[in-house]
C-alpha cells in the first residue's frame, strides 16, 4: 500500500466513523419529529430552528451527567459493557461500498473503507460480539431488570442471526460472491436483488428489526415490565454509548439492506445521464444515501405503528416461521437457478472449482 | 475469477478499530472529568422501584434460555455450512444441488426433532 493510499484510507475511515455519528445523532431529533408526526404533536422546536439544534444540546447534557456506577455492580463490566456496544456497532461500516469510485488526478479512489472478499460474514461476526456488549452491561449492572433484559436481547438476538444467516445464502447463490462491493455491483441500474428474492428481503428486514432491538422486537428494554431493560443502571455517557450503538446499528443495517437488496449507489437510467464518471459517483453516493434514509424513516414508521411482541411469541416467530421460511427461499433459488442455468446434466469437474 | 484477499485488505479495519477505540476512550475519560460527583449511598444503591433490594440479583433464570443459546449453536456451525456452497453454487451443478438437498433434510429433521421434543415452548 503506498503512502498516498494510506492517506486517503485513514482520511475515509474518519469520514465514515464521522458520517455515522452524524447520521446517528440526527436519527435521535429525526425519530422524535416522526414521532411527533405520527402523534399529531409538534415534537423538539425550541432548540435551534425547527429544534435543529436538539441532538446537540442532548449530546451535550449526556457528558454533563453524573456518572453512576451502583456500588454493587462489577465496576470493569460495567464500563466495558456499553464500549463493547458502541466499538461494534461503529465497525461494522468498514465494508459497506458508500459509492463507486472517484477518479483524481488520473488515480481511482475506491469509495469503500476496505473490500475484503468475505464482507458479508465479516458483517456478521461484528455483529454477534455486539450482543456481548449488551450482555456484559446487563450482568454486571447486578439488578434484575437489567438481567431479564441482557437475557432477552441476547436470546432474540442470536435467534434472529440464524434467520438472517440463512436468508442470505439464497442471494449469495445467485451473485456467487460474499463480497458487498461484487453484490452491490451485480445489481446494475434497476436489476435490484429485492425483485428476485423478494422472500429473502422480507426475512432480512424482520431480522433487522430484531438485531437492532427496535419496536416490534424492542422487549430488551421494554419500559413497562423492565423499567429500562439492561441499561436501566446506565447514566451520563454509558447510556449514551447504548443509545447510539442503536441508532448507529439501524442506520449500519439499513445500509446493509440498501447494498444487498436495493442495488448499493445503483438506479435506473444512470448510464442515459451522460454524467462524467465522477459526477455519477457522487450522484450514486447522493442515491445511496437518500435509499438509506428511507430505510431509517421506515424502521421510525414501524416503530410507531406496531405494538410490541410476547416473548414466546416472538421466539415463535423467530425459530418456527422465520427459520422454515429461509429454507424454503433457499430450495426454491436452488431449483430456480438450475432451471435458469440450465445445470440439470452437469457433472462436477474439480477443475472447475475454485483451489 | 480467482479473488484472494491479502492481509493489507484487513489494514483499514485496524485503522477503523483505533478510531473506534481512542473515541469511546476519550468520551468515557470525558463524561468522568466533565460530570458532577455527588455521590451518597442510597443513589449508589442498586435500582429497584424505589424500594431496598431484595436478595441477590443473579438469579437463577429459565432452562429455555440456554436451550436456545445450545440449539443456536449447533445450528449456526449448519448455516456455516451453506456459504461455501452457495458461493459455488452455479459452478458446483447437479451435485452441490443433490448433496445440499440431502444436507438440507438432515438439518430438517433435526429441526422438526427439537420443536416436536418442545425444545422451543415458552410457556
Amino acid at each position: 500500500m503506498e503512502l498516498n493510499d494510506l492517506i486517503f484510507k485513514i482520511i475515509f475511515v474518519i469520514a465514515v466513523f464521522a458520517v455515522s455519528l452524524l447520521v446517528a445523532m440526527y436519527s435521535t431529533y429525526a425519530e422524535r419529529k416522526v414521532a411527533a408526526f405520527f402523534q399529531d404533536r409538534l415534537g423538539p422546536n425550541r432548540a435551534g430552528p425547527f429544534g435543529m439544534l436538539q441532538p446537540l444540546a442532548d449530546g451535550i447534557k449526556m457528558f454533563m451527567k453524573e456518572e453512576i456506577i451502583p456500588t454493587n455492580a462489577d465496576k470493569v463490566l460495567f464500563v466495558l459493557g456499553p464500549s463493547l456496544a458502541m466499538m461494534t456497532a461503529c465497525m461494522t461500516g468498514v465494508v459497506i461500498p458508500w459509492g463507486s469510485s472517484l477518479i483524481i488526478d488520473g488515480k481511482e479512489y475506491v469509495m469503500q473503507i476496505t473490500d475484503v472478499n468475505i464482507g458479508i460474514l465479516y458483517v456478521f461476526g461484528v455483529v454477534s460480539v455486539g450482543v456481548y456488549g449488551i450482555m456484559i452491561g446487563g450482568w454486571a449492572s447486578n439488578n434484575k431488570f437489567s438481567l431479564l433484559g441482557a437475557l432477552r436481547a441476547s436470546s432474540q438476538m442470536i435467534s434472529y442471526e440464524l434467520a438472517m444467516g440463512m436468508s442470505i445464502v439464497a442471494l449469495v447463490m445467485m451473485t456467487g460472491t460474499l463480497s458487498v462491493r461484487e453484490i452491490v455491483e451485480s445489481q446494475p441500474g434497476g436489476h435490484w436483488n429485492v425483485f428476485v428474492q423478494p422472500l429473502g428481503f422480507l426475512l432480512f428486514l424482520i431480522c433487522a428489526f430484531a438485531e437492532t432491538n427496535r419496536t416490534p422486537f424492542d422487549l430488551p428494554e421494554c419500559e413497562t415490565e423492565l423499567v429500562g431493560g439492561y441499561h436501566t443502571e446506565y447514566s451520563s455517557m454509558k447510556l449514551g454509548f447504548y443509545l447510539f450503538a442503536e441508532y448507529i446499528n439501524m442506520f449500519i443495517s439499513s445500509a446493509i439492506i440498501v447494498c444487498l437488496f436495493f442495488g448499493g449507489y445503483n438506479f435506473p437510467f444512470i448510464s442515459e445521464l451522460g454524467l462524467s464518471h465522477n459526477m455519477a459517483a457522487i450522484l450514486g453516493t447522493v442515491i445511496f444515501f437518500a435509499k438509506v434514509f428511507f430505510f431509517i424513516f421506515f424502521f421510525m414508521w414501524i416503530r410507531w405503528t406496531i405494538p410490541r411482541f410476547r416473548y414466546d411469541q416472538l421466539m415463535r416467530v423467530g425459530w418456527k416461521v422465520l427459520i422454515p421460511l429461509a429454507v424454503v427461499n433457499i430450495v426454491l433459488t436452488a431449483i430456480y437457478l438450475m432451471w435458469k442455468h440450465d445445470l440439470w446434466n452437469t457433472t462436477l469437474h474439480v477443475s472447475q472449482l475454485n483451489p | 475469477m480467482v479473488i484472494l484477499s491479502v492481509p493489507a485488505d484487513y489494514f483499514p479495519i485496524a485503522i477503523m478499530f483505533v478510531v473506534a477505540i481512542g473515541f469511546v476512550l476519550t468520551t468515557i475519560f470525558a463524561t468522568h472529568l466533565l460530570g458532577p460527583k455527588r455521590k451518597s449511598d442510597v443513589k449508589l444503591d442498586t435500582f429497584e422501584c424505589g424500594i431496598e433490594p431484595q436478595g441477590n440479583s443473579r438469579i437463577p433464570f429459565s432452562i429455555k434460555y440456554l436451550l436456545v443459546a445450545i440449539l443456536f449453536v449447533l445450528f449456526d456451525v449448519e448455516v456455516i455450512f451453506m456459504y461455501p456452497w452457495a458461493v459455488n453454487f452455479l459452478k458446483l451443478g447437479l451435485f452441490g444441488f443433490l448433496e445440499m438437498i440431502v444436507f438440507i433434510c438432515l438439518f430438517m429433521l433435526g429441526f422438526f426433532y427439537i420443536i416436536k421434543k418442545g425444545a422451543l415452548k415458552w410457556e
